[in-house]
């Protein structure tokens, strides 16, 4: 029991998958109706389910898209890629230029759905190999290296429009809101099935290829896994072209939620969330050895407590601030030093224990 | 005077989840005396250095300073307490000079006066006779120096005892001279020198006293006269051993098919490391070696082999066919493995685990849409760790919390596992006890004999004369001559090291 407690303990998703209990847990004694699921219809007729846990779910996914690759990239380059949400904005906005042409209100598409994601999917691997790029054969810090993305990608969104800001309402196509709210006749929101797709898809990558090891290797020490026959560059480029595709369908997802897009706002600030869920997945942001559940939690923790911070009107200008309390809370129990420490204490408190008892005994 | 004792530790205890590191251990350190502390790998001399300089906290015992009981929780208390270290890998920061780093943590919050500084700082290496600069950037002197550089710091902090980890495996003999010279100088000024090294030769050239560990355990403390240098190592082993004797006659020589057939034929080959044009050739079965002083380019020449090296030049076949290498993948797919010199940047991969880091190369060469199953990687990984006997927990343990010889046995049993038809071995004995050296160079000799070519490369000319058939001798960067047969004398070696003639 002891030892099957210690390695529960020890296992690296246990902080944030107890960080999700913690919080369902204030949830359940704050307002148990958190945790009601309604079925309701929706404004055209169509069955949805409501509640709390299913914003959670629907409103996650992309940040749980995003961590997958962030999680690649954070492994193999030991740094983030801070231009995430500015390339949302841009494969959102390629997204719509596709299929709406020269007109911002088309009344019918251009060309197909997946034409359009298709090339936004090649855009983006385009621009995050471009980072990979730079950080793999430049040696720039990761952070830096996107940094120039991160200033530019918004400005670069809204000149493939040509700075206007295309809609396409339900009666030019009624299939396109449906990636990002709800396919008629299907209750739960659409995102949800693509992230987790999106993670089925990687646990399979990542079970029958060597894509960990690879990136693992590299990030630890990329001499030494040069010197075994792999080409770390190249290696840290795939993580970033990863995380390119990942980028493309949280554009998707987001453009799809409004049918339109607002450049300056959309996904915004989503890179520091996607790189803290790697942090609370007890993944070490200096890169090597990770864990891809950790980070997918990881990401489902943070919307888990944006979401009850909401309930809980907190304004949205003060939301930040709880949040950053909250996420130091988590950050420092996570911390090795910390651990140590508190398993030190357990331990002694046991040895103690047991010496009572066995005073007690005699 | 001599026999007043400065640092005593008694009792020692220190255990690590599974292990007992150290159980019960005395050490006993006198005024002017160098002392040294043997024992193999994993026999917890580096546990018992930690434990005393603060970096672990002891788990049982008692160690006193000048009489008084200290308590050590911090490297910071160590040094506080007048205990200063020379780690084995220089722990300065090369990017800031040589004052900087010697005052560096030391100016207890105060200004600094930078000319001052700089003024104690070039007396100070001047009276130790170092030839190094106050204001010259660190990273611009040679290893040996940033090692004196160290050790001026510690003396400055007026330490009482200084310990020396494994200071000369990077240094050549004329800057162990100079190592040797400065520790004298210490020595005479009262200061009680610990020396962790491997090599015997230095320990009986200026050590006084030896303490032996094995398996965390005190075997004894001598005095150098009374020890003679086979019963120090059969002490270090905890039997006797002939291991003096001449392993290369017992082996027995390849005669299966191609043998004495050239597996690998370099001409002219050059790489961006600076190494002249250099022609090799190996047969199979044979174990040949590239022998020179450090920096002769030995290991550049293996590197330019196995594609390490930007290669620029020059051809190579193999098995009569030419071949391309210019990355280690084009090698490894030829059947060519390389154990590299330095163990920590260029071998292990440390966070990953022992089974990890013995199928990586495997692994890679299967190709990344191929992975192991589970049971497949950890079979291979049992199979050497019961060939090689590496001692570890389990396979899934972190290779970085293993000792030196170990990881050496791992990334050796990474590339005897992708069976390659050539493998080279740089330096696979350095840092490493002599009970494992012993074993890695049996090994080298069982593997020839079964056809395996294997080069290799040792700055210990005995280990070279006792494994290889045939060896190749650098200078400057040169191959300068190749000695066989019965020029494979020490005496040859080092007059063609000194002044051979350049081959053609």
């Amino acid at each position: 029991m002891k030892s099957f407690l210690k390695k529960l303990t020890s296992n690296q998703i246990f902080i944030p998958c107890a960080a999700l209990l913690l919080l369902a847990l204030f949830n359940l004694i704050a307002d148990p109706s958190f945790f009601k699921v309604t079925l309701d219809h929706n404004s055209n007729g169509d069955p949805v389910l409501n509640g709390f846990l299913i914003t959670i779910l629907d409103n996650g996914s992309e940040l749980a898209i995003l961590a997958i690759g962030m999680t690649l990239v954070t492994a193999a380059s030991g740094g983030q890629d801070i231009s995430v949400g500015a390339g949302i904005a841009i494969a959102g906005s390629v997204i719509l230029r596709v299929l709406c042409g020269s007109n911002p209100r088309p009344d019918s598409l251009q060309t197909s759905l997946i034409v359009a994601f298709i090339i936004a999917i090649l855009v983006s691997m385009a621009f995050s190999a471009f980072n990979g790029i730079l950080v793999a054969y430049f040696k720039i810090q990761p952070m830096v290296a996107t940094l120039i993305l991160f200033t530019a990608g918004r400005s670069i969104a809204a000149w493939i429009n040509k700075n206007q800001l295309p809609i396409i309402s339900t009666s030019c196509d009624k299939t396109f809101g449906y990636w990002g709210t709800y396919i008629p006749g299907i209750p739960i929101p659409t995102p949800v099935f693509i992230a987790a797709i999106s993670v089925i898809i990687i646990m399979l990558v990542l079970k029958f290829t060597n894509l960990k090891l690879y990136t693992q290797a590299v990030g630890i020490n990329p001499k030494s896994s040069r010197l075994n026959g792999l080409n770390p560059e190249l290696i840290k480029v795939i993580a970033f072209v990863i995380l390119g595709i990942c980028v493309a369908i949280c554009g998707l997802i987001k453009v799809s939620r409004f049918q339109t897009i607002n450049y300056s706002v959309v996904a915004k600030d989503i890179e520091m969330d996607a790189i803290l869920a790697v942090a609370l997945g007890g993944n070490a942001l200096s890169g090597g050895k990770f864990n891809m559940w950790g980070s997918i939690i990881g990401a489902y923790v943070i919307q888990f407590l944006t979401t009850t911070l909401y309930k809980f009107n907190v304004s949205a200008d003060a939301l930040p601030a709880y949040k950053a309390v909250v996420v130091i809370m988590l950050v420092v129990t996570s911390a090795p030093v910390v651990r140590e420490k508190l398993s030190k204490i357990f331990k002694k408190k046991a040895k103690a224990a047991s010496k009572s008892e066995g005073g007690a005994a005699a | 005077m001599q026999d007043e004792a400065i640092l005593k530790m008694r009792g020692i205890c220190k255990f690590f989840p599974g292990v007992r590191a150290l159980d019960g251990v005395d050490f006993t350190l006198c005024r002017g005396d160098i002392h040294a502390l043997m024992g193999e790998n994993g026999a917890g001399k580096s546990t018992l250095i930690k434990v005393l300089t603060g970096v672990y906290p002891k788990d049982e015992g008692e160690i006193t300073l000048e009489d008084k009981v200290v308590s050590i929780r911090s490297p910071q208390d160590a040094q506080n307490a007048g205990i200063s270290t020379v780690y084995q890998e220089i722990t300065l920061c090369p990017n800031l000079s040589v004052a900087e780093n010697m005052y560096i943590g030391r100016t207890k919050g105060k200004l600094m006066n930078w000319k001052k500084m700089n003024k104690e700082a070039d007396k100070l290496l001047q009276s130790l006779d170092i030839p190094a600069k106050a204001n010259q950037q660190l990273s611009s002197c040679s290893i040996a120096v940033q090692q004196m550089v160290a050790i001026a710091r510690a003396v400055d902090m007026e330490c009482k005892v200084l310990i020396l980890d494994e200071p000369t495996s990077s240094l050549d003999e004329n800057e162990v001279e100079k190592l040797f010279r400065l520790m004298r100088d210490l020595k005479a000024k009262g200061v009680g020198i610990i020396f962790v090294t491997h090599f015997l030769d230095q320990v009986y050239e200026v050590c006084d006293k030896i303490t032996v560990l094995r398996d965390g355990k005190l075997v004894g403390e001598y005095v150098i006269e009374d020890l003679p240098r086979v019963q120090l190592v059969s002490k270090m082993l905890g039997k006797d051993l002939d291991d003096m004797s001449d392993i290369k006659s017992e082996a027995s020589v390849y005669d299966g098919e191609g043998a004495g057939e050239n597996v690998l034929e370099c001409e002219k080959l050059c790489s961006n490391a600076g190494i002249k044009p250099f022609n090799f050739h190996i047969k199979k079965g044979e174990v040949n070696g590239f022998t020179g002083l450090l920096g002769s380019g030995r290991s550049e020449c293996v590197r330019a082999i196995f594609g390490a090296d930007h290669v620029i030049g020059g051809t190579v076949k193999k098995n009569g066919k030419t071949i391309k290498i210019s990355k280690p993948i084009h090698a490894m797919k030829n059947g060519i493995a390389y154990l590299p010199e330095d163990r920590k940047i260029d071998g292990i991969v440390a966070d990953l685990s022992v089974r990890e880091n013995i199928i990586l190369a495997l692994q890679v060469m299967k190709g990344f849409f191929k992975p192991f199953t589970k049971a497949q990687a950890n079979e291979f990984a049992d199979k050497y760790i019961k060939l090689l006997g590496i001692k570890t927990a389990s396979a899934d343990t972190p290779i970085k919390s293993l000792s030196g010889g170990n990881q050496q046995k791992c990334i050796l049993a990474r590339w005897l596992l992708t069976h390659p038809e050539y493998l080279i071995l740089d330096e696979p004995t350095r840092g490493i006890d002599i009970g494992t050296k012993i074993d890695i160079q049996k090994l080298v000799l069982q593997l020839a004999s079964e056809g395996m070519s294997v080069t290799f490369i040792s700055s210990e000319t005995d280990e070279m004369l006792r494994t290889c058939s045939r060896l190749i001798v650098m200078r400057d960067r040169k191959v300068v001559g190749e000695l066989s047969g019965d020029e494979l004398t020490q005496n040859m070696v080092m007059n063609t090291i000194a002044g051979g003639e350049a081959q053609q």
